[in-house]
């Protein structure tokens, strides 16, 4: 799903934020990414969300080389791609429908199908009945929650999280974590980005561990494997075929 | 988590959403930010009001001026219509003489009137405009030349009203036709130039309309800066952000080209009734003409698509710039 290949990425400024970084998450894998503050974690999630290009090396994901994709195409990648922050970036002057809406209506789906998508997110994280509320008014917790809806809401591929769990009490974490599991479990890839060393231990999933822009542990998944990652997998695969035509259109 | 009940089967990554057809996809996201700007326009009614008024105003003085040219033009046209020759006759032409003439140039088909001014009535008449009497006094005989005053048929093209003055001027007892049409003429090259103003003054505005528009649309922009990163963010294309701040546009041009239409509307109103007056005074049934439904139209669809290509140029300069990181 990706795939790292000497990627370094040195900002304007002259500093070194990651440095030959090389390595693969499987297609259906889940992982956790962990490493000191300034380590260069969300630089690597700005990498494959393309809102930074690397310096040198290759980034694959989902089978394409995004060292090749143009600008224009930068957008359709973001499709493909379940991005949440630690900071929500929810709209709050929309209500949390039109929040998990968004990349519904972005995409241009029909209003009912659009409906229909946004009450089984909103159901699957357990909001179901606040659809109508604006962000403002729910909790940091329910607020991530929405953030998570609107990213799966498109049935990506691939989530990516950073720092998912923030500020959130250990039993919100904890939730927040099983619900990544739960996508993971039906085949998403999933990259999390996070300081709970706490939470993780008590996870089986693969942990990578940077240090100073270096990747400088990669801790395997430590139990049986997931019920059904060969199925997952080879649908995953097909899929994405399907991708590369469907969403290379023009929008205006 | 784990415990609580399960609502609905989590979501298959496997299995893709079917999108509608790309023409129905492009015509809904246009139908979407029709509605959604003219949604923003109505929630705010006072700033859109305010926008609308200031594009208006410059919309409406080259389009009031405009008309008020045209206006004068046909006030003008009336009048040619009315040309006058003045046959100034020689001082040797007596009284009966010039009588006679009148009758026989009243016969010609290409006069309508021929009126007769006796050399005493002249006089009289310039006594009383000028009230020079007593000097008059001291003269000893009337210095003025008997005047033969001619309507012209009104369908006499040029060639046809240069002959007849040729014609007149070759008679024995004429000293001077003169056609008084030379002041129209010069009306008509001040209304030219007047034309050209509008032009002129139009093109500026025109421009001030693009500045107004492409400002309010850049404060719109910033305003909503978080929600582009955003957007942007969840893979939303440059069409898809742009898409409402040039519906915004249109809205702001069409707003003001019928505020202007209004405001013209409005002039045309305060102004109807001294110009009725007017035109009672010259025995006119003269009444200022509004602006026809094509004119109309131009202005209104003039002001969006001024509207557009400003915040078109906005856009252009704004959004590229912000990017999320
Ligand atoms: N836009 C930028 N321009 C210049 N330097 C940057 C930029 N973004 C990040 N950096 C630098 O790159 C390094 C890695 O930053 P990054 O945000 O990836 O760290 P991080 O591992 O996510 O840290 P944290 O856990 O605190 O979020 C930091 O030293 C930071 O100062
Ligand atoms: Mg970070």
């Amino acid at each position: 799903m990706i795939r790292l290949i000497n990627v370094c990425k040195r900002y304007p400024g002259g500093h070194q934020a990651l440095t030959n970084l090389t390595f693969e998450l499987e297609d259906g894998e889940m992982a956790f990414l962990t490493g000191h503050s300034g380590a260069g974690k969300s630089t690597l999630l700005k990498l494959i969300a393309l809102m930074e290009r690397p310096t040198s090396g290759q980034l694959i994901v989902n089978g394409k080389n995004l060292g090749k994709l143009k600008t224009h195409q930068v957008p359709y990648h973001r499709r493909n791609l379940g991005l949440i922050f630690q900071n929500h970036q929810l709209l709050y002057d929309r209500t949390v429908f039109d929040n998990v809406a968004l990349p519904l209506v972005i995409a241009g789906h029909r209003h009912q199908e659009v409906r229909r998508r946004v009450l089984a997110a909103l159901d699957k994280v357990q909001l179901l009945g606040k659809e109508h509320l604006y962000p403002i008014t729910l909790s940091g917790g329910e607020q991530q929650r929405v953030g998570i809806a609107r990213a799966v809401v498109n049935r990506p591929k691939l989530l990516l999280a950073d720092e998912p769990t923030g500020n959130l009490d250990p039993d919100l974490s904890a939730e927040i974590m099983g619900l990544f599991q739960d996508f993971n479990r039906v085949g998403v890839s999933v990259l999390i980005v996070t300081h709970d060393y706490d939470l993780i231990r008590s996870m089986p999933n693969r942990i990578l561990h940077v240090e100073h822009g270096k990747l400088e542990g990669d801790y395997p998944r430590r139990d049986r494997p997931a019920a059904n990652p060969a199925e997952g997998q080879t649908q995953v695969t097909q899929s994405s075929e399907r991708d590369a035509t469907d969403e290379e259109d023009g929008d205006e | 988590m784990s415990n609580t009940p399960r609502h609905a089967p989590p979501p298959r990554a496997t299995s893709r959403l079917q999108r509608p057809s790309l023409l129905y996809r492009y015509a809904m996201g246009h139908l979407q930010a029709l509605v959604s700007t003219l949604g923003q326009l109505v929630r705010q009614p006072f700033n859109s009001l305010l926008t609308a008024l200031v594009i208006g105003i410059a919309l409406a003085l080259p389009a009031g001026l405009h008309l008020m040219i045209d206006n004068l033009g046909q006030v003008v046209e009336g009048w040619k219509g009315s040309t006058r020759i003045s046959l100034f006759l020689t001082l040797e032409t007596a009284t009966s003489e010039a009588e006679a003439l009148a009758k026989r140039l009243g016969a010609r088909t290409e006069l309508e009137t021929v009126t007769h001014v006796a050399p005493a009535d002249s006089l009289a008449e310039f006594e009383q405009h000028s009230g020079m009497s007593d000097l008059l006094d001291l003269l000893e005989r009337n210095p003025l030349p008997s005047l033969l005053v001619l309507t012209p048929r009104s369908d006499l093209d040029p060639v046809a009203m240069q002959a007849l003055l040729t014609d007149l001027q070759a008679l024995p007892e004429v000293e001077l036709a003169q056609l008084d049409m030379a002041w129209v003429k010069r009306l008509h090259a001040m209304l030219a130039i007047g034309q050209r103003g509008v032009v002129l003054l139009g093109a500026l505005l025109g421009l001030a309309v693009l500045v107004v528009v492409g400002n309010t649309i850049r404060l719109g922009i910033q305003n909503r800066r978080e929600e582009i990163l955003v957007t942007k963010l969840i893979g939303a294309t440059n069409a898809f952000i742009r898409r409402p701040f040039l519906y915004m546009g249109v809205w702001y041009g069409l707003l003001g080209g019928l505020m202007a239409l209004a405001l013209v509307a409005l002039a045309l109103h305060l102004l109807a009734a001294p110009v009725g007056e007017l035109a009672l005074l010259y025995q006119s049934d003269f009444v200022l003409h509004n602006v026809t439904p094509l004119q109309g139209l131009l202005v209104v669809v003039g002001g969006a698509l001024l509207g557009l290509v400003g915040s078109w140029v906005a856009v252009g300069r704004h959004l590229s710039a912000i990017e999320p990181r």
